[in-house]
């Protein structure tokens, strides 16, 4: 009988008979791994501790395009945008120490996110760890919280194995961020480097669970008994590419669907079945049924708090059904009476085999009565405001009648986020980029670029606030130095605007450093050689947004709106998504 | 007293009924850094560990951590799950103190003419089970295993004797159920590349130990 060890020395085995291939030190090895892999676009930053590694990219500028950005803030963002337009895995370099932190906001983002995304950063000579040397920062530990695994390397002969692990993990059952920290002498080192190879193995990590079909048939069972069954859906549609398989099994089921920010665009806007989005700012309908529907049917998200508002009071009623590939996140934050634990690429068609046909006409019909009210009451006068101000609402309208919901929508945080998630309308799936599990503002801008770069047949739109713009602005240097066509849209409301909002419901209307000044954004924009205007008028709207939208390069448009709109309907902190209110 | 207070109150006695010990058994690849990932699982949750224990394992190469902290079932489903989800963690199990057999370790040391006069104390050591590790003019060093109530009774016990020092280990930990990890571990590593395979075994609520 076969043991564990022999195993081990059967791979050891094979491992040695790989002809080596390839002498050079570790940075080259490091860059033949990555065309390996795939890469062809590097976002990031050079410095002292990872310079063996960019002189190492001097000569392979025809294999890998690097993009410098201006922060290692936004290298990572960028690098997050191209791996949600693209659904490959972003990469991105950094230096030791100020290099690596400033990867951290992004990590987290990432990671709440599920954001495929390899890291790299340079490290001080191994024999130097440890000794507060010159730009040493504990890398591992700073980031071990917000990646998805991490590693350092202190030799060259690691690198492989370790690189092809990372993407491995990265892009592998639920994906996410994963950094590689390597010692500068690592960087240097030569050595005869074996063929590389891809891993689809680690002993430790089980990313793809075997489908268990008793559960696909209970859920099924507890989906064909129910009368008003309500399909939750989130971003594991779109990392599962589940897109196809999802709309088929809501097409048989006939059962309404409703998706939160990260699962926006997974089916089109206009599908019949489609009935908004969940959570804090979503839909009225959507909010207020989830604690009328009897099955819910959670697919591929996690019931974050900003959609699910007072736990306590949560779907109390509802039979739940979750599928998810991620076994921590069934009955953490909602008990599942089924848990199909699963790639939904895989456990969806199963399950859409065994569910019944059926229309529930009158149940969704109280979605279309709910969501006529919201129409009366919120979203006409938003889209179609008769004051003087402009709305933020109003401009999204117009960017969906020029782009007929083709563009790729990436959003920074506040106001303007929700306004934009809530009326552009997409036809196609990784359409919306936006920070949804960590809210980082600062986000928009990079993100916009690196979407460029991973889907870039399409136009794309960067919707920002005053505020958030304001946070990253430095990247127009990259918009400048590498030509990413990024239309940005500036929203500016002349303050943090959500805040303001909440200030102004919650806080007795006390404005505590929410007002916040902006220089002239197009003389910024045109400082960097990026065409740019200004709009305060309604009248000039429309004209703006397609001078914007059909110029060839990028292009900055600020347009000035109501500077106290609210974004409404709004379920407020701690109380239940059917206290959802209109007003 | 202020209602914040009236609230936690109440919710610390909520917890506190379904609070008990439960010994985590953890196996993983020998890694650095890796006890810091799993201690961040805690510290997030601001959940005290009471006892940590990590040591190599029957297996090469694979290590086995030992924890112990006092919570609600619900709890610590959760806080395994988020373990066994780390990459190099192969599996992990939860038991209940009637599920295992524990030990800890215990030295103390207490000064050699105290007891080489007071006949009691030499008495109480016997009582315990004690074994002399090291005899020296000046003290002596006694070794007691067993479970805290039957280490922390000796302290106790020779509190009044000049008690000079005392270390305690964490716990170590056996799961009573025979099937072990041996098993599952072959599976891991028979697997082809690809072909991944795990059953949904955190759903069978029935099994007697219960695993995830
Ligand atoms: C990095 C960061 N800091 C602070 C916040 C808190 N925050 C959330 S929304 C918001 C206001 C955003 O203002 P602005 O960018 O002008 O957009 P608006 O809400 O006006 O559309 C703030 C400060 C955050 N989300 N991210």
């Amino acid at each position: 009988m076969e043991t564990a060890q022999d195993t081990i020395q059967q791979n050891e085995a094979k491992a040695e008979t790989s002809k080596t291939l390839f002498k050079g030190t570790g940075s080259q090895v490091l860059l033949n791994g990555l065309i390996e892999e795939g890469v062809t676009t590097i976002f990031g930053y050079p410095g002292g501790a990872i310079m063996p590694i960019y002189d190492a990219l001097y000569d392979y500028a025809d294999k890998l395009e690097h993009i410098l950005v201006r922060h290692e803030q936004g290298g990572i963002h960028a690098a997050q945008g191209f791996a949600r337009a693209s659904g490959e895995v972003g990469v991105v370099f950094a230096t030791s120490g100020p290099g690596a932190t400033n990867l951290v906001t992004g990590l987290a983002d990432a990671q709440i996110d599920s954001t495929p995304l390899v890291c790299i950063t340079g490290q001080v000579f191994a024999h130097l760890l440890g000794t507060d040397a010159f730009q040493e920062t504990d890398v591992i530990n700073i980031t071990t919280p917000v990646t998805k695994w991490n590693y350092q390397v202190t030799d060259a002969k690691e690198i492989q194995e370790v690189l092809a692990k990372a993407f491995y993990i990265a892009k592998s059952g639920r994906p996410g961020p994963v950094l590689i920290d390597i010692t500068k002498n690592a960087q240097l080192q030569l050595e005869e480097f074996p063929e590389y190879v891809k891993c689809n193995h680690i002993r430790s990590y089980r990313p793809k669970p075997k489908v268990r079909i008793e559960y696909i048939e209970q859920a099924a069972e507890l989906i064909n008994s129910a009368k008003k069954p309500f399909v939750l859906f989130g971003q594991g549609v779109i990392l599962g590419s589940a897109e196809e398989e999802f709309k088929a099994f809501i097409n048989k089921t006939g059962i309404p669907a409703a998706w939160t920010i990260m699962g926006e665009g997974a089916i089109p806007t206009s599908h019949p079945l489609n009935v908004g989005m969940l959570g804090m700012h979503g839909n009225y309908g959507p909010n207020v049924l989830t604690n009328e529907a009897d099955v819910i049917i959670a697919i591929g998200m996690r019931f974050d708090d900003r959609v699910t508002g007072r736990l306590d009071k949560y779907a109390k009623q509802a039979r739940v059904v979750h599928l998810d590939i991620d076994p921590a996140e069934i009955d953490k934050n909602v008990k599942a009476e089924v848990g199909v634990w699963g790639d939904c690429k895989e456990t969806l068609p199963l399950l859409t085999n065994l569910v019944n046909e059926n229309k529930h006409e009158d149940w969704l019909a109280k979605f279309r009565q709910y969501n006529q009210e919201e129409i009366d009451q919120v979203i006409t006068p938003e889209l179609y405001p008769t004051g003087d101000e402009m709305t933020m609402g109003e401009v999204l309208r117009n960017i969906n009648e020029i782009c007929g919901g083709d563009a790729v929508i990436v959003t920074d945080v506040g106001q303007h986020q929700m306004v934009a998630c809530r009326y552009a309308k997409f036809n196609n799936t990784r359409s919306n980029i936006t920070s949804g599990g960590l809210g980082t503002m600062g986000f928009g801008l990079p993100a916009a670029i690196g979407a460029k770069y991973g889907a870039p047949d399409k136009t794309v739109i960067a919707i920002i606030g005053d505020g958030g713009f304001q946070m990253t602005p430095q990247e127009l240097g990259t918009i400048m130095q590498f030509g990413a066509a990024v239309k940005i849209l500036i929203l500016n409301n002349r303050f943090l605007g959500m805040v303001r909002q909440w200030q102004q419901l919650f806080h007795d209307k006390r404005y505590s450093f929410v007002n916040i000044t902006s220089p002239d954004f197009v003389a910024l924009a045109k400082s960097y050689y990026i065409e740019a205007s200004k709009v305060d008028e309604r009248a000039n709207l429309r004209q703006a947004l397609e001078t914007m939208i059909n110029h060839e390069g990028s292009y900055l448009l600020e347009v000035m709106v109501g500077r106290e709109n609210n974004v409404f309907p709004m379920v407020p902190q701690g109380m239940s998504v059917s206290e959802i209110r209109l007003k | 007293m202020s209602t914040e207070n009236t609230i936690e109150h109440k919710i610390d006695k909520a917890d506190l009924d379904g609070k008990q010990e439960y010994t985590i058994t953890v196996y993983a690849e020998n890694r650095i850094g890796l006890l810091n990932r799993i201690a961040i699982i805690f510290s997030k949750r601001k959940i005290n560990i009471e006892s940590l224990n990590t040591s190599p394992s029957e297996i090469d190469g694979i290590h086995r951590f030992n924890i112990v902290i006092h919570e609600g079932y619900e709890v610590v489903r959760k806080l395994a799950r988020q373990i066994e989800k780390q990459i190099e963690v192969l599996k992990v199990y939860f038991n209940t103190n009637e599920e295992i057999i524990w030990q800890e370790l215990a030295l103390y040391k207490v000064s050699t003419d105290e007891i080489a006069e007071k006949v009691t104390v030499e008495r109480l050591l016997r009582q315990y089970g004690a074994s002399a590790v090291v005899i020296r003019k000046d003290y002596t060093v006694f070794a007691v295993t067993g479970h805290r109530e039957e280490t922390d009774a000796l302290v106790k016990a020779l509190e009044p004797y000049e008690l000079i020092e005392f270390v305690r280990s964490a716990r170590v930990a056996i799961i009573k159920d025979s099937a072990g990890f041996h098993e599952k571990l072959k599976e891991f590593e028979a697997f082809e590349p690809g072909e991944e395979l795990v059953e949904n075994e955190f759903l069978e609520k029935g099994q007697k130990i219960f695993t995830m």
